[in-house]
């Protein structure tokens, strides 16, 4: 077992999110969680990364058999939890290089690995980076420092790729992505799956599992997983969006 | 999160052991004969002795400066000796192998091995200890090229026309409260001496230490590029971790006849005291360069250290198209108070200065910028950039601006910028979601900060300077 959510009730600010959320990823699973804004995507991604500010009050979490609710946020990243973010934050004046290469050999070091050379690491990175088509120079970019928004997004993936965790979480990673773009990003993914790394692909729209498919497609919904299914679960939702959930009103943003 | 910060900058100051030396050490206290007895043992002439007698009367009728945005005991300066120097030295050792291994070993455990083979490749240093010079290394190689580089207590006895013309003529020995007593009471420092159209072959640094408890250390340093030289300098200071306040006042003048260029840098790592503010150096430090037809200064300073910090490196631009920097970096944490910045003061015509000041305030700390932009009704189209930047780390630290901007001239142009940034949830979160850890995470932005100040340094000790925020920042050793 890669994941095991059992339970799972957390809260921001007090306020319960996510109310009882089970789910289970095995090792080369790609799972989407899809459902109307307010019903606890985003939040589910930030618990499992250990966010501050984001409260598990019950339920448990499981990753490789360790109990991921005991790690802070840098022990799970280094165990091989990856999040690509929705809105990734600028850091001026650290060059996406030098950022990356910390977090590559930081990863490394918890593996027991040597560190890379500054001349492995640039080999890597600049395969990474024309894999998602960005122009070699945003290696010496501040880290997101004047990206646009498809170009953050790229970089999240560039950065997936270099890390190769165990498990990712992709935050909306098609929120405001032309098809050209989201193509890149869905590709970055794609070369990504070797039947070891699981995926948990966080979405408002099926478009993007066009590109990425699915084994499992879960409909959350006021902080529950209210349907799962396979990837007709997507297409059922494309033809008549969450207005079907009974019981459950769509929540606006 | 301000928590997590906290304990990434619970720190060590590792530089702060004591030496076990034993020291000749004047009683405490100050008044002419003290003044006599210091120029008798650096046996000086006498005018130099006059020289200091007259800056001591002016010193005794002025006031210490108040306006500063920092709040401090006043020093009792009859409470503090004015000179230490280790018995050893007493000898004049004339090689290193003459010199106490004591004194060497403290040098090599604050990383500056003073053995030249061990030394940094193109790197001389000045070793100065409380009161006197310890070693200048690489002297034969610089001599080849016709630059000194001396203890300035030795260039006062041979090379008394160089100094006699250009001590004081920057900050003449009455400029301020603390320079005037520098003048009065300086023991040792450096003298750099550049001669027309010599580029420096090498990088010069002078490593100032204070061991003795209760005494003070009142450097001067002059260095001098005549027309067409060029020299890069580098200092860098710690002392002892002690419970008391210790005084350092500096003086450092800085000539840059036509067409030179002096580079300046400091990594300054004084004693910062403890968390509660307890200990640590007050460091009260009169920086000033003149610069002439085309030449350049520029001034470039991280300042990690010292419980108290007043100090302003300026530049003078008299001459014609002159061009004065600074480039400046001041971390302050737990109970520290900075109150930091530059004079730019431009007479010529076309004369430029640039101004980059990034200021970091983490734990209680106060860090205030002050800067003096000055335009003279004879500077035709000069003109000034200004950027200054402060970073927040927590909820408890103070970041302060007094820019001051002065013009007589109407075609001068002064710009401004600054801004005010907190470390973010955000940016701390990305940083450990990719795997790094608090502390490197804070260091990491804190380096990227300060970016455009650290490619100013020479590269070693860029690194250098790098890894002190980083080790400040750290909490492993400091």
């Amino acid at each position: 077992m890669m994941l095991t959510i059992k339970d799972l009730q957390a809260s921001v600010e007090e306020k319960t999110i996510i109310k009882g959320l089970n789910l289970t990823i095995n090792p080369g699973e790609v799972h989407a969680i899809m459902g109307p804004n307010g019903a606890g995507k985003s939040t589910l991604g930030y618990v499992l990364s250990g966010r501050e500010g984001y409260e598990v009050e019950s339920g448990s979490i499981q990753f490789e058999n360790q109990d991921l609710l005991e790690m802070e946020v840098d022990e799970r990243a280094r165990a091989g939890i990856f999040l690509a973010f929705q809105y990734p934050v600028e850091i001026p004046g650290v060059s996406n290089m030098e950022f990356m290469k910390e977090s590559v050999n930081a990863a490394r070091k918890e593996r027991g690995e040597e560190p890379l050379s500054a001349a492995e690491f640039l080999k890597t990175a600049k395969a990474a980076c024309k894999q998602v088509n960005l122009p070699l120079d945003f290696l010496k970019r501040g880290v997101n420092e004047g990206f646009s928004g498809g170009e953050k997004k790229r970089n999240e993936i560039m950065q997936m790729i270099l890390l190769q965790p165990k498990l990712c979480i992709l935050d909306e990673s098609d929120s405001g992505l032309d098809i050209d773009a989201l193509k890149v990003v869905a590709d970055g993914v794609n070369s990504q799956r070797d039947g070891e790394r699981s995926f948990l692909v966080v979405t408002h729209y099926q478009r993007l599992l066009d590109y990425i498919q699915p084994d499992y497609v879960h409909i959350l919904a006021d902080g529950k997983i209210v349907k799962s299914g396979g990837p007709e679960l997507a297409k059922e939702v494309e033809v008549s969006g969450y207005a079907w959930l009974e019981g459950h009103e769509e929540a606006s943003a | 999160m301000s928590e997590q910060i906290d304990q990434a900058l619970a720190r060590k100051y590792d530089a702060g052991f004591v030496s076990e030396i034993e020291s000749d050490t004047f009683p405490i206290g100050l008044d002419e004969s003290v003044i006599r007895r210091i120029s008798a043992m650096k046996e000086e002439p006498e005018w130099m002795l006059q020289w200091r007698l007259q800056a001591f009367r002016s010193w005794q009728k002025m006031k210490e400066p108040d306006w500063a945005h920092l709040g401090y005991e006043k020093v009792d300066y009859q409470s503090i000796s004015y000179y230490s120097a280790p018995k050893s030295m007493k000898d004049k050792p004339k090689s290193l192998d003459e010199v106490d291994p004591e004194l060497l070993r403290t040098y090599e455990k604050l990383g500056i091995p003073l053995h030249e083979q061990e030394m940094l490749a193109g790197v001389a240093v000045d070793a100065v200890f409380d009161s006197v010079s310890v070693v200048t290394t690489f002297r034969a190689k610089l001599e080849e090229a016709g630059v000194i580089f001396c203890p300035i207590s030795e260039a006062i006895q041979k090379y008394p026309e160089l100094v006699k013309k250009y001590i004081g003529s920057v900050v003449p020995r009455s400029d301020n409260f603390f320079a005037a007593l520098n003048s009065a009471v300086f023991t040792d420092g450096s003298f750099v001496y550049i001669p027309k159209g010599v580029r420096c072959p090498m990088e010069l640094s002078t490593y100032f230490r204070i061991n003795e408890l209760n005494t003070g250390q009142f450097e001067r340093t002059l260095i001098v590029a005549e027309e067409g030289s060029h020299v890069s300098y580098l200092e860098g200071c710690t002392a002892p971790q002690r419970d008391e306040n210790q005084l350092h006042a500096a003086v450092v003048e800085l000539v840059a006849l036509d067409n030179a260029e002096i580079k300046y840098s400091t990594v300054q790592n004084w004693y910062p005291g403890d968390e509660n503010g307890k200990g640590g150096i007050y460091n009260f430090v009169t920086k000033r360069g003149i610069c002439e037809t085309n030449a350049k200064i520029s001034w470039t300073q991280v300042e990690t250290g010292s419980a108290i910090t007043w100090k302003y490196p300026s530049c003078i631009l008299r001459g014609d198209n002159s061009v004065g920097e600074f480039y400046s970096v001041a971390l302050t944490r737990g109970r520290q108070q900075a109150d930091t910045g530059t004079k730019m003061i431009h007479l010529g015509k076309n004369t430029k200065s640039t101004i980059i000041s990034k200021g970091i305030s983490a734990g209680n700390s106060s860090n205030a910028y002050r800067g003096l932009v000055k335009m003279g009704p004879k500077a035709d189209g000069a003109r000034n950039f200004t950027e200054c930047d402060s970073l927040l780390i927590g909820d408890r630290c103070a970041a302060h601006t007094f820019p001051y901007i002065e013009s007589s001239n109407p075609s001068a142009i002064v710009e401004h910028e600054a801004t005010t940034s907190k470390v973010s949830d955000d940016q701390l979160f990305l940083c450990q979601q990719r795997g790094l850890d608090t502390e490197k995470a804070v260091s990491m932005i804190v380096n990227g900060f300060c970016k455009e100040v650290f490619k100013e340094l020479p590269m070693e000790f860029a690194v250098e300077a790098g890894k002190l925020l980083e080790i400040s920042l750290e909490g492993s050793v400091g």
